[in-house]
């Protein structure tokens, strides 16, 4: 569907100069989802000593925005054809949280994984995935590229639009719904959520959605699914499989944020004032934390009191 | 997927770099002033921009340079009020563009606008508001321009070297770090709203205006918008600008006992919010989520009921005038930053704060 890119009235659309796919109707959508493993955040801890993350032992999840992306991503391969494939960049365990979005339906799974990637930032990140998804659209273009609306664990939102620029797909952040897609023309028309109200787009494939939580509601994988998973081969590449020729683009040394300081809050100097609960009911409770409410900020009050009436 | 700053990496600890010095190319050395991107939708201007320009004014005053905002938009009288505010709001300068494809945001236009007027003035410090466009453009404009973006930042700083000092929580919220970028320009970062206080605006300032044309036609612009579906057919809820807002944690124990929330909230005519936990449990739903993914708040008075106050909770609270926390835990991290404790079951406190609060202001309201 990428040549319909070439359509003389969207001329800007000519840079993104996707090679043709062999053909439509036999291989369908060739769809990638970008995942991340993340700690599971209720359960992360910091040592009350030393102020360090604790991650022994913490469980790892895919992370749950990615789930939303995930399954619309397979409600398309189901209703156009095609297939699904996971990406993610990560240590070598990171292979768990492919193995887990097989086992929900994906098709394939590429793990790229190599040192010259760790500390990556965010620029670092999308340019290592960019670099795996041209690696990938080298079988076969890439149709959609989606991720979720951001991890729980960096909360950036920024991979995404990064992966968009850097492989000049059409970005499309913050989708509640898909509400057509047509393969022929390689149109497609999203709901997008913006301050104060939807935005109804119509776009251009190949491009990149950042799918928004709460959108769809995740399968449960087939016991088919679950053997697959288990069995199915994991593509793995270094940076140097993925056609990274430039390491200085990556990790660190691509990362122009740098990490000054890690550090734990302190508490503000005045502690927080007690109410005295010992031998008094809920409601003697409630009466202390009134008083001492009022007697804190007389003029609320006034306020809570013109409220009420 | 988005993420980062993922380190320190196992690898590589970040005490290595954390000791990095400035080295800024050659390039780099002209790159002056702190820019505001000023965030217009649909003709009303976000109040998070204002909200930035007082922190960008401060940082202009540090470093000894210009504020500057840029206004992206139609030409119409929307946005000429918005240039003249600009000024109110603490603006020396105002870079703007105004073309009819500005008028309804969309990815393209708007980046390749504010990607050019950078190339062009060379600002070192790029401000935008973290909301859905400020996010989906920040993220492309950083990329195009491979520099650095913190995202979220909860404190601006100009650190010893000058370069801009952006603290944000990390890991799930759990810590706080901060971020500089040192070698790469302009230094770019997204606050969220009601992060930063609103400045007092001055209707007597005024400042120089400097034009730009975007030079793109609509025919170069892929995605199109259809259609605005607005949010005032639906009810929303409205956290971040509440007076009062009570909300509930994981101590409410199931998604029924939610209501006890919802009750002292309507008794106070507030608004009710809950801790990340319950929208992950699906218990709520995500527009009633306070803390840093959430909703930040900065109402007069908050209640947090059963809610034990980590790092990403509290960067969304700290801008209350006043605290109030139930909790059983007598160590939880929320007494840390609550001006007014209560080590208390919340299911048992909050009907009979309900009912203290409804008994207390009918008799004041009957006596005046």
């Amino acid at each position: 569907m990428s040549e319909k890119l070439i359509e003389p009235e969207f001329p800007g659309a000519e840079a993104m100069d996707a090679p043709k796919p062999a053909s439509k109707a036999e291989t369908g959508l060739n769809i990638v989802v970008c995942i991340k493993q993340v700690p599971d955040s209720a359960q992360i801890r910091v040592h009350p000593v030393t102020n360090t993350i604790m991650r022994q032992g913490v469980p790892t999840i895919i992370n749950p925005y990615d789930l939303f992306a995930l399954e619309e991503a397979m409600r398309l391969r189901d209703e156009f054809g095609g297939a699904v494939t996971v990406l993610t960049m990560g240590p070598p365990m990171a292979e768990d949280a492919l193995r887990r979005a097989l086992g929900l339906g994906a098709d394939k799974a590429v793990l790229i994984t190599d040192r010259r990637f760790a500390g990556s930032d965010t620029l670092a990140t999308s340019f290592a995935l960019a670099s795996a998804l041209d690696k990938i659209g080298e079988v076969r273009p890439v149709d959609i590229v989606f991720t979720g609306k951001q991890t729980i664990d960096g909360d950036t939102a920024q991979v995404g639009p990064g992966i968009a620029r850097r492989m000049g797909l059409n970005q499309l952040t913050y989708v509640s719904a898909i509400d057509a897609l047509d393969c022929e023309r390689g149109e497609i028309t999203v709901r997008r959520r913006s301050e104060g109200g939807v935005q109804v787009l119509r776009s251009k494939l190949p491009c990149l959605i950042t799918m928004l939580e709460d959108t769809n509601e995740l399968r449960r994988g087939t016991l088919q699914d679950m053997l697959r998973a288990a069995r199915a081969p994991v593509t793995i590449w270094s940076a140097e499989d993925a056609g990274i020729e430039d390491a200085l683009k990556c990790g660190l040394r691509g990362s122009p944020t740098v990490v000054k300081r890690v550090f734990a809050p302190s508490p503000r100097a005045e502690k927080a004032e007690m109410v005295a609960v010992e031998g008094k009911t809920p409601a003697q409770t409630a009466d202390a934390m009134l008083d001492l409410l009022f007697a804190k900020a007389p003029k609320l009050e006034a306020d809570l009191t013109a409220r009420f009436t | 997927m988005a993420d980062a700053p993922q380190k320190p990496a196992p690898q590589q600890p970040v005490g290595g770099r954390a000791a990095m010095q400035m080295q800024l190319a050659e390039k780099f050395k002209n790159y002056k002033h702190v820019w505001v991107f000023v965030e217009i939708e649909r003709g009303r201007v976000h109040p998070v921009s204002w909200e930035l320009m007082g922190e960008g004014r401060k940082l202009a005053d540090d470093l000894g340079v210009d504020l500057c905002a840029v206004v992206l938009g139609p030409r119409n009288d929307d946005t000429k009020r918005a240039i003249r505010e600009t000024y109110h709001y603490g603006a020396d300068v105002c870079y703007i563009c105004e073309d009819p494809l500005l008028a309804e945001y969309r990815n393209e236009p708007f980046t390749r606008a504010l990607t050019d007027l950078v190339n062009r003035h060379q600002p070192e410090i790029l401000l935008l508001g973290a909301t859905p466009l400020g996010r989906d453009l920040a993220g492309s404009v950083a990329t195009v321009l491979q520099t650095g973006l913190t995202a979220d930042a909860t404190e601006l700083k100009i650190a010893d070297d000058k370069s801009l000092a952006a603290t944000r929580p990390t890991f799930g919220g759990t810590l706080l770090c901060t971020i500089h970028t040192l070698n790469h320009r302009p230094q770019m970062a997204t606050v969220r709203p009601r992060v930063m206080a609103m400045p007092e605006p001055d209707s007597k300032r005024s400042g120089r205006m400097v034009w730009h044309s975007l030079r793109m036609q609509e025919a170069d612009i892929v995605t199109k918008v259809l259609e605005f579906v607005s949010d005032a057919q639906v009810e929303k809820a409205n956290l971040a600008y509440a007076d009062i807002v009570v909300a509930g944690g994981m101590g409410l124990q199931n998604a029924a006992n939610l209501k006890h929330v919802q009750r002292l909230a309507e008794v106070l005519g507030a608004e009710w919010g809950v801790s990340r936990p319950l929208v992950q449990k699906g218990w709520a739903p995500a527009e009633r989520q306070i803390g840093q993914t959430g909703n930040t708040i900065r109402p007069k008075l908050y209640i947090a009921a059963g809610i034990s106050g980590a790092i990403q909770h509290r960067v969304g609270v700290e801008g209350a005038d006043l605290i109030i926390a139930i909790n059983t835990d007598p160590d939880a991290t929320i007494f840390d930053f609550a001006h007014l404790g209560v080590v208390a079951d919340a299911l048992a406190v909050l009907p009979a704060l309900t009912d203290a609060f409804a008994r207390r202001l009918s008799g004041r309201a009957l006596a005046s």
